[in-house]
């Protein structure tokens, strides 16, 4: 059985007398405990994707020598909420050629997919929604819906820098779902399981049991993966769907108001999703660098504290990649995934594949320091 | 003791919910806050200020369905080696890595030999078709 939030609450003491205060019913304690959980996630995460945005203005105005939002609040920390207003109260415009339910769709299904995602990351080894048995699987599979709506989004405003985005977007998002796939395979192999559960209990300990330090090979593939997911949350170097100078805005011209809005909040909480994907699989996710024999309550918090400081870093690299980098041209976006990535990604799974067998599954430091998996 | 009939796909299920929950209240909000001011010049698609000519569901770059083809085979290729590659470790440990690496590697083989292949045909290059009439006999 894997772990999930309510079979790790049920440990406790206090699990059993709420459960008695429900009349015994551990469908509906488990419903509302899920519920509960699930509803301070989504508004964790609505709040990093709104910090995020004003993060990626604070930082490229540093970047720039410019001096970015400053207005709202204290150092214009409040920029993420009166733009939500903002968004609120503009009017809702909708091109008379599009196609109406469809463009209604498109956003929704951004944001569906994104809170899907959110169901499996691990955030601490006790705290995990859903830990399924196909856990990276499903993740990668339920993301795709992202790419669909960002077609959807482009083909059905019916307008010609949107159906471009759109078009572009699709087309690079499936393309570097190869590389990524295939990087994320190559852990799968190392920990010997799909669950993030089982993924981030093998990296316990020290930083030399993280995964990317497992072998050359993985080491390798973390970039892989990143890069990758850069391409596939249409970050920037890789932002071609909404290439301003070329597309105007890509597959969103044609979004106004709230349902823009859904657009950036998907984006900015995929972009997060991705980077908490990274530090689980290749980072050691919420592991503390320590064993400790006893599990109480403020250790999660301090695990999720861990994982949400690996997952912030990386989210930080993102924005400074975007900052820093020109953007791509469409061709070279397409041999950078094709000959590039998805060869070096098969070469990086054979080479960890032979790894196992070759070293008995020890990894890079058990070897040169001894010791046994 | 815990639940385990629910332990499944039911946070999957509310975080959907919770989706469709904050997309339907956001956009209730927004059409009790925003102006409607409708006009036609307002609804036509933007195109830099001309008035569009024709729809933009016409007939697209070819090379969009072939990456969408090369997608399809290597994203299947790929879902068939999860199953495998969650065993490797197991089999591994039973003494059998040996034989499994042999049938991993020779399923990646054909992997590579497809990519191989598509890159040969230069369906990897974005701009095949102004190739095509100066290297006639290489492609």
């Amino acid at each position: 059985m894997n772990q999930t939030v309510v079979s790790y609450l049920s440990q406790y003491e206090f699990y059993d007398i709420i459960l008695e205060a429900f009349g015994n019913n551990e469908g509906l304690l488990a419903f509302v405990i899920y519920s509960l959980f699930a509803v301070i996630i989504v508004a964790l995460c609505a709040t990093i994707g709104g910090l995020g945005t004003y993060a990626e203005r604070k930082i490229s105005a540093d970047i720039q020598q410019r001096l970015g939002p400053n207005r709202v609040g204290p150092y214009g920390i409040l920029q993420f909420l009166a733009d939500g207003v903002k968004m609120m109260t503009k009017e809702d415009v909708m091109p008379f050629t599009a196609d109406k339910m469809l463009f209604y769709l498109a956003p929704c299904l951004a944001l569906v997919g994104v809170f899907a995602t959110l169901a499996v990351l691990p955030w601490s080894s006790g705290f995990i929604m859903a830990d399924m048995n196909v856990g990276i699987f499903y993740l990668i599979a339920i993301s795709s819906l992202v790419g669909v709506s960002v077609f959807l989004g482009g083909y059905a405003s019916n307008s010609k820098w949107s159906m471009l985005g759109g078009m572009r977007g699709a087309s690079q998002i499936i393309s570097y779902e190869i590389p990524v796939t295939i990087s994320i395979l190559a852990i799968v192999l190392l920990a010997g399981g799909m669950s993030f559960g089982a993924i981030v209990g093998h990296q316990k300990g020290l930083p030399t049991n993280w995964f990317i330090f497992h072998n050359p090979f993985a080491f390798v593939a973390f970039f892989v993966y990143f890069i990758g997911a850069l391409a596939e949350t249409n970050r920037a170097p890789f932002d071609l769907p909404e290439a301003e100078s070329e597309l105007v805005s890509g597959y969103h011209t044609e979004y106004t108001g709230m349902r823009f809005g859904f657009f950036a909040l998907a984006e900015y909480i995929e972009v997060f999703v991705v980077c908490g994907v990274a530090a689980a699989l290749f980072l050691g996710g919420s592991n503390l660098p320590f064993d400790i024999s006893f599990d109480i309550l403020p250790i999660q918090l301090v695990e999720v504290v861990i994982f949400m400081t690996k997952t912030l870093l990386l989210y930080y690299v993102v924005i400074w990649i975007r900052w820093t980098f020109p953007r791509l041209r469409v061709d070279q976006l397409m041999s950078i995934c094709w000959k590039y990535l998805t060869p070096i990604a098969i070469v990086n799974l054979c080479g960890c594949a032979i790894w196992l067998v070759v070293f008995n599954g020890r990894s890079f430091a058990q070897i040169v320091f001894g010791g046994h998996h | 003791m815990t639940p385990a009939h629910f332990d499944g796909l039911m946070p999957v299920v509310i975080f959907m919910a919770l989706a469709v929950i904050l997309f339907t209240g956001g956009h209730f909000a927004s059409v009790l806050l925003a102006p409607k001011k409708p006009s036609h010049g307002k609804s036509t698609p933007y195109e830099c200020g001309e008035i569009p000519v024709g729809s933009a569901w016409s007939m697209f770059n070819v090379r969009f369905y072939v990456v969408g083809l090369i997608f399809i085979i290597f994203d299947v290729e790929s879902v068939l080696m999860f199953p495998v590659a969650s065993i490797f470790r197991e089999l591994n440990d039973m003494g059998q890595g040996g034989y499994a690496l042999i049938i991993f590697l020779s399923f990646i083989s054909v992997l590579i030999e497809g990519i191989a292949y598509c890159w040969r045909k230069g369906d990897l290059d974005w701009v095949k078709s102004f190739q095509v009439s100066t290297k006639n006999n290489k492609n």
